[in-house]
């Protein structure tokens, strides 16, 4: 069954060694990846540029601003005079945030009486409008909370103690570091490519240089054919996992709360699910450059619908059904749960029994198309 | 028909891509230790039918055995007796002449001294001795064709299909892969070669002929030249060398008691009616002021037979379209 197995590892092995360039993309590119990702990716927002425009010069409207940039989301960047010039620079890109202090505003805050704050915010950005909005809501209810207390005749009321005290706490990600999210997910991304990308272009390569059609004349089996040409691959993504989880660790001091040796278990499956996404590529594409672009198709699934990026709970139905069936959503539960969550095998059990599925379909969908024939 | 002695017995093989006909109903017998000639005009379905019978493509209809065992039942057992040299250099070409010889060579199970006398044993039929730690994809076309066939020899086959074998390769080349196949053939290996060059296929014991798709003549070279398409009773067949071969042709195609005319290199060949024979000719020719160096009469050769025979069926084919 496994006829001629020792010769196909014997010349996979050499041209591997011929070809050191395509070692070198496996294992170095995906760590620079991991670099650029994990530091560009970033979703933390911060230094907003914000743009105020004070048309009440008190010693309150001098003071407001300070109020924003004191919660370290945004930074004053430009001083104006008129509303239209703080348009001018929330259209220019130059601020996301234009605060305009109306006339009058430093005499009703000395007597608390309502007055009002024009905060403009560029919607362009999500993200960025978001953190924009709750910061410019929650320093406006701090201070009406505070003058409703002391209109009243109380203390500050934030100072004292609170009658209904809401105490959130951040577990597993404290510093709520967005690197910490993305670097794991990053490492199911990269272990993607150089399992799909580089299976789909073995075999297919082969078939365009002819020297398939000299093979399928030996009496070489195909299982044979098939795992000596995955071999390499599966031995170069549990290296490149290795080098990855490590410098994930050392460039982001991302902790592994649970156990690496767990991880390691886990990724088998999805290392598995990739080898075959793969070998089906190779075994239905005509020529390396249509491998190419299937295997790129495979990508944008597993970026948008996985959670790598966008949280799944939130998805439209259908969307989310689709999800289910990107592989790496349930291999991002795996290295998310085990690296950030100390995550054990009871809490994983089923993403991996799915993941061992997704294998052994694309196995039967791969194995039942590659036949020792041409055409 | 088939007997021990034959080594590949083809039984109304068709194959068809999607509504095209590539080899349609092709029966014939090879014996063992021949050297048999697959010759046809390009796209006339020769590889087809060479990698229906190597297992590379099943055959929509018909069946054949090599060795006696069926090429689609039996296919895994044939695998380790037959050879196959494609029509391009299908090796590896980042791996050295030995590394190409040693991958094969435990493909087919050999491992230790049974691989190191193989390799040693076609090292010094081909000669490829020098070349062993060169990389194949730096080869001459010459030396990789020797490497292919040390490859196709390695686990010593029964029979070998060579797919065009010295196409592309200069003529000394080509001359001492002949003299391989020679060797071979002496050792009782089948050869079943395809080529373009008439000079090869008269070296042929056995000749086929394809033409779309179908086989029109079989035989040996001999058989096939005394044909009565080929030499119809009543004709002679001459050779004219002359300056201006395009005029001799043109003329001798208008003549009435000219059957045939056919421009090869720097002369015509020529079938006429036998009532006429050089001396007429040369007078007609120097009539219309042509310039004749000499007329000799010549047997055909298998570019005539070939050439004949394809004119022939194009005329067949012509009239069953206009009928």
């Amino acid at each position: 069954m496994f006829k001629g197995l020792r010769a196909i590892i014997y010349k996979e092995f050499i041209h591997m060694r011929r070809d050191p360039i395509t070692i070198f993309v496996a294992l170095i590119i995906p760590v620079l990846q991991l670099v650029i990702f994990g530091y560009a990716v970033d979703l933390d927002v911060t230094n907003i540029p914000t743009v105020v425009c004070d048309q009440d010069r008190s010693p309150a409207s001098r003071e407001l601003p300070y109020k924003f940039e004191n919660t370290g989301y945004s930074k004053i960047l430009h001083e104006v005079d008129s509303m239209d010039e703080v348009l001018a620079k929330l259209r220019s890109g130059k601020a996301k945030i234009g605060i305009i202090i109306p006339p009058g505003f430093g005499d009703a805050r000395t007597t608390r009486e309502p007055t009002q704050v024009m905060v403009l915010i560029d919607g362009s950005d999500s993200i960025v409008a978001q953190q924009a909005l709750n910061i410019a809501n929650t320093i406006g209810l701090r201070a009406s909370i505070i003058d409703l207390a002391m209109k009243s005749g109380a203390e500050n009321p934030l100072s004292g103690e609170r009658t209904f005290d809401v105490r959130a706490r951040l577990l597993f990600n404290p510093t709520m570091k967005s690197a910490n999210f993305m670097v794991p997910g990053l490492i199911g991304i990269l272990l993607w490519i150089v399992t799909v990308f580089l299976t789909a272009a073995s075999i297919v390569r082969e078939r365009e240089s002819g020297t398939i059609e000299q093979i399928f004349v030996t009496p070489l089996s195909r299982q044979a054919f098939i795992i000596g040409k995955l071999l390499p691959f599966a031995i170069l993504g549990i290296i490149e996992s290795a080098v990855v989880i490590t410098s994930a660790n050392v460039f982001f001091g991302i902790p592994i709360n649970g156990s690496v040796y767990l991880l390691g278990l886990l990724i088998i499956p999805y290392l598995l699910t990739g080898l075959m996404v793969g070998l089906m590529i190779s075994t239905r594409a005509q020529n390396q450059a249509q491998a190419m672009q299937f295997s790129a198709l495979t990508m944008m699934p597993s970026v948008i619908l996985s959670g790598f990026m966008f949280p799944r709970a939130s998805m439209p139905f259908i969307i989310y059904a689709l999800s289910c069936a990107v592989p790496l959503t349930y291999f991002l539960e795996i290295v998310r749960g085990i690296i950030l969550r100390g995550a054990i095998w009871a809490d994983l059990w089923d993403e991996t029994a799915i993941l061992i599925g997704f294998f052994l379909f694309f196995l039967v969908l791969a194995v039942s198309r590659f036949k020792k024939q041409l055409g | 028909m088939m007997s021990e002695a034959t080594a590949i017995s083809v039984n109304h093989i068709t194959r068809r891509f999607g509504s095209v006909v590539a080899v349609n109903d092709i029966s014939f017998d090879v014996a063992r230790g021949q050297i048999f000639g697959f010759l046809g005009p390009n796209g006339s379905g020769k590889s087809t039918l060479i990698k229906v019978l190597c297992g590379l493509l099943a055959p929509s209809s018909g069946s054949a055995t090599l060795d006696g065992l069926d090429v689609v039942r039996n296919i895994e057992e044939i695998r380790q007796k037959i050879g196959y040299m494609a029509q391009g250099f299908t090796l590896y070409n980042d791996l050295t002449s030995k590394e190409n010889i040693t991958f094969y060579g435990m493909v087919y199970g050999m491992f230790g001294n049974r691989l190191k006398d193989r390799t040693n044993a076609v090292v010094e039929m081909t000669g490829i001795g020098e070349y062993m730690n060169r990389r194949a994809g730096a080869l001459s076309g010459g030396w990789k064709r020797r490497l292919a066939l040390a490859c196709a020899m390695l686990h010593e086959p029964k029979i070998i299909f060579l797919d065009e074998p010295t196409a592309g390769i200069d003529p000394v080349a080509r001359r001492e892969l002949w003299d391989l196949l020679f060797e071979l053939a002496d050792r009782d290996v089948t050869l079943f070669v395809t080529t373009h060059y008439m000079d090869e296929a008269e070296r042929c014991t056995n000749v086929g002929y394809i033409y779309h798709s179908n086989l029109i003549a079989i035989g040996t070279p001999g058989e096939l030249k005394s044909l009565p398409e080929i030499s119809p009773s009543g004709t002679r067949r001459y050779e004219i060398d002359a300056p201006d071969i395009t005029r001799v042709h043109g003329l001798m195609k208008s003549w009435d008691s000219v059957r045939d005319s056919t421009i090869f290199g720097a002369s015509v060949h020529t079938l006429v009616d036998d009532r006429i024979d050089a001396g007429d000719i040369k007078s007609r020719l120097e009539k219309n002021n042509v310039e004749v160096r000499n007329i000799r009469p010549i047997d055909p050769t298998l570019e005539d037979v070939f050439v004949t025979l394809t004119r022939h069926h194009e005329k067949i084919q012509n009239e069953g379209v206009a009928a």
